[in-house]
């Protein structure tokens, strides 16, 4: 089986998730990067999942996904929030609070 | 294929074990219908209905202390022991007096009511599940659900500028925190091939050729914790969530959200990754003494209140996280003193914020100086906050005292020197916490009120209530040290 090769692109779209968190600004376009990572940890889960031949892998990547939707719509909510009050949902302008 | 063989077997399920997560999901159910059914007309019900229900949680938490067998459902994947009861109790009287302090705070101001508490109850559903969580499922699962609708209660205030950017600062802080731990995990399951942990202590014991990949999963998901527990260097978000959110909520995330980090670290390091301890020690020992210092450090330059407990809790944590770095070398004495301190904590930072949320009620001001002369005109809050500084600070015999010397002990059983430099280090910092503390009490004694203003505060009865179980329990664990320490005893429950 070929398990390298998914590891790597799950490496690969983990450290792409991580760079957007960090480097982008946009609030929607942060918690796009973090679905970026949690999709990265389901790719890992259902490799491991099939090269140790148990179904573990499969049902916790499927927690995982409802999870994150759950998250996804608690995040916008907050986004939606912010941009209501403010009219830009831009992280760094969120600095009222320093020290 | 045969039909029979596709039929779906019920694991066996011990309905005992269970009945405080199952009174606990069922209060809050009710709670979320009343507030559909009724609407407004439930508002002065909402306060009253939670309290009571999180203390029927108790009792079957009782029965199960009382019958005192251990229960263990699901392969292993839900844990009932002493520890797991001890923690689950825990959880609960912390959410009880959070109850309390929020009752004013939530009516008082422009805030939907009733959903607050159904929020705070599924919040500490999830740290119930965790205290019995041995699983990385399960635990994955109890850490989102307490997560999550505490992300909502950060943002409460609504149309409150501090109220979003502390909900949307938590959000994005959690999510990635939960997202770096999962990818630690998917690591983890990848070596073991199982997801519960007696499985994973076993395989990563024998381990050999993938001791990279264990090592890089084990920090992963220990970073992920350490943003859960606001740890140097991921506690950056610690304290604009806690000023920005409302005080009630402040002091869960403070107490509850910080101890259910904790209680997962528990069980993730003495069980799970109990073989790897030659990662784990150096990676606590370096996180607690920056956590100890940075937290220190900062809190000895706030003027406000919130933001200084907010540094004193990262301060806390560090202490907390210290016996970790001898997790091997001392494991009894090192999971006795990490929950008894969680225990003494909770009390003495929830009654510290108790007093922060009656003093604002008067003052509106969350500046340090608004506390100059307030035992002239309260004196009652004055010795109650000395009270808390004090235990906070380790002066007996108010209770932090008891905490910091398991932590000591801990660290001094280990005999090696990574213990004793960690231990002088904790030596240091604890005389660097007592200057800022001390702020707080030369302010309220010493000096004279603003204005001169001397009316007196009026205190409700649900505040005076959390103040004096506070005031009670951290004076009993300070005076009675016997007391404090069989609470966190459980050298049995880790007996592998």
């Amino acid at each position: 089986m070929l398990v390298n090769q998914f590891l790597l692109l799950s490496a690969f779209l983990f450290c792409t998730g991580v760079y957007g968190v960090l480097a982008r600004r946009n609030a929607v376009m942060v918690l796009m990067s973090i679905e970026l990572m949690l999709n990265a940890v389901n790719i890992n889960l259902l490799t491991f999942g099939v090269l140790h031949g148990t179904v573990s892998g499969q049902v916790f990547a499927l927690f995982i996904i409802a999870v994150a939707a759950a998250e996804v719509a608690v995040g916008l909510a907050i986004v939606l929030l912010i941009y209501r009050n403010r009219s830009n949902i831009d992280v760094d302008d969120l600095d009222l609070m320093k020290g | 294929m045969e039909l029979a063989m596709l039929a779906f077997e019920r694991p066996a399920i011990d309905w005992h074990a269970f009945a405080p997560e199952l009174v606990l999901l069922a209060v809050g159910s009710i709670l979320t219908l009343i507030d559909i059914v009724y609407n407004e007309r439930a508002r002065r019900v909402m306060p009253a209905l939670a309290a009571v229900g999180l203390l029927a949680t108790l009792v079957p938490v009782l029965t199960l202390a009382v019958d005192g067998a251990d229960r263990s459902m699901f392969d292993g994947a839900f844990v009932v022991d002493d520890m797991a009861l001890t923690l689950k109790a825990l959880f609960l009287i912390s959410g009880f007096v959070v109850v309390l302090l929020s009752v004013d705070y939530i009516r008082d101001g422009d805030y939907h009511e009733n959903e607050y508490y159904s929020l705070l109850l599924a919040s500490l559903l999830g740290m119930v599940l965790i205290a019995s969580s041995r699983d990385l499922i399960t635990m994955f699962i109890a850490l989102e659900l307490l997560s999550i609708p505490a992300y909502m209660l950060a943002a409460w205030r609504k149309g409150g500028a501090t109220s979003n950017e502390a909900g949307l600062k938590y959000y994005l802080m959690g999510v990635f925190a939960s997202a770096i731990m999962l990818y630690g995990m998917s690591l983890i399951f990848g070596v073991s091939g199982s997801t519960q942990f007696d499985a994973i202590r076993v395989a990563l014991d024998t381990g050999g050729d993938s001791a990279p990949m264990v090592t890089l999963g084990i920090l992963f998901v220990l970073v992920g914790f350490g943003f859960k527990v606001s740890a140097v260097p991921f506690h950056t978000w610690a304290p604009d969530v806690y000023e920005g959110s409302p005080t009630p909520i402040t002091a869960f995330l403070a107490v509850a959200a910080k101890a259910a980090g904790f209680v997962a670290l528990l069980q993730l390091v003495f069980v799970a990754f109990s073989g790897r301890y030659d990662v784990v020690e150096p990676f606590f020992w370096i996180m607690a003494a920056l956590t100890m210092t940075v937290g220190n450090l900062m809190a000895l330059r706030q003027t406000n209140i919130v933001r200084m407990l907010a540094y004193s809790g990262v301060a806390q944590g560090g202490f907390m996280l210290a016996p970790f770095a001898v997790a091997g070398q001392a494991t009894d004495s090192a999971i006795q003193a990490i929950v008894t301190y969680l225990i003494i904590y909770a009390f003495m930072n929830l009654g510290a914020f108790a007093v922060v949320l009656a003093v604002a009620k008067k003052t509106r001001s969350g500046e340090i100086s608004s506390y100059a002369g307030l035992f002239s005109y309260a004196p009652g809050l004055a010795v109650a906050m000395t009270v808390f500084m004090a235990a906070l600070a380790g002066i007996p015999p108010a209770g932090g005292w008891v905490a910091k010397l398991l932590v000591w002990r801990a660290l001094l059983d280990a005999s090696s020197v990574q213990g004793t430099v960690l231990a002088v280090v904790v030596a240091f910092n604890a005389v660097l916490a007592f200057s800022y503390y001390a702020k707080v009490l030369r302010e309220m004694w010493m000096s004279d009120a603003p204005d001169g203003d001397t009316s007196p505060v009026s205190v409700s009865g649900t505040l005076t209530l959390a103040l004096g179980l506070t005031v009670l329990a951290t004076l009993a664990f300070g005076v009675f040290p016997q007391l404090a320490a069989r609470f966190g005893d459980f050298s049995a429950s880790f007996a592998l």
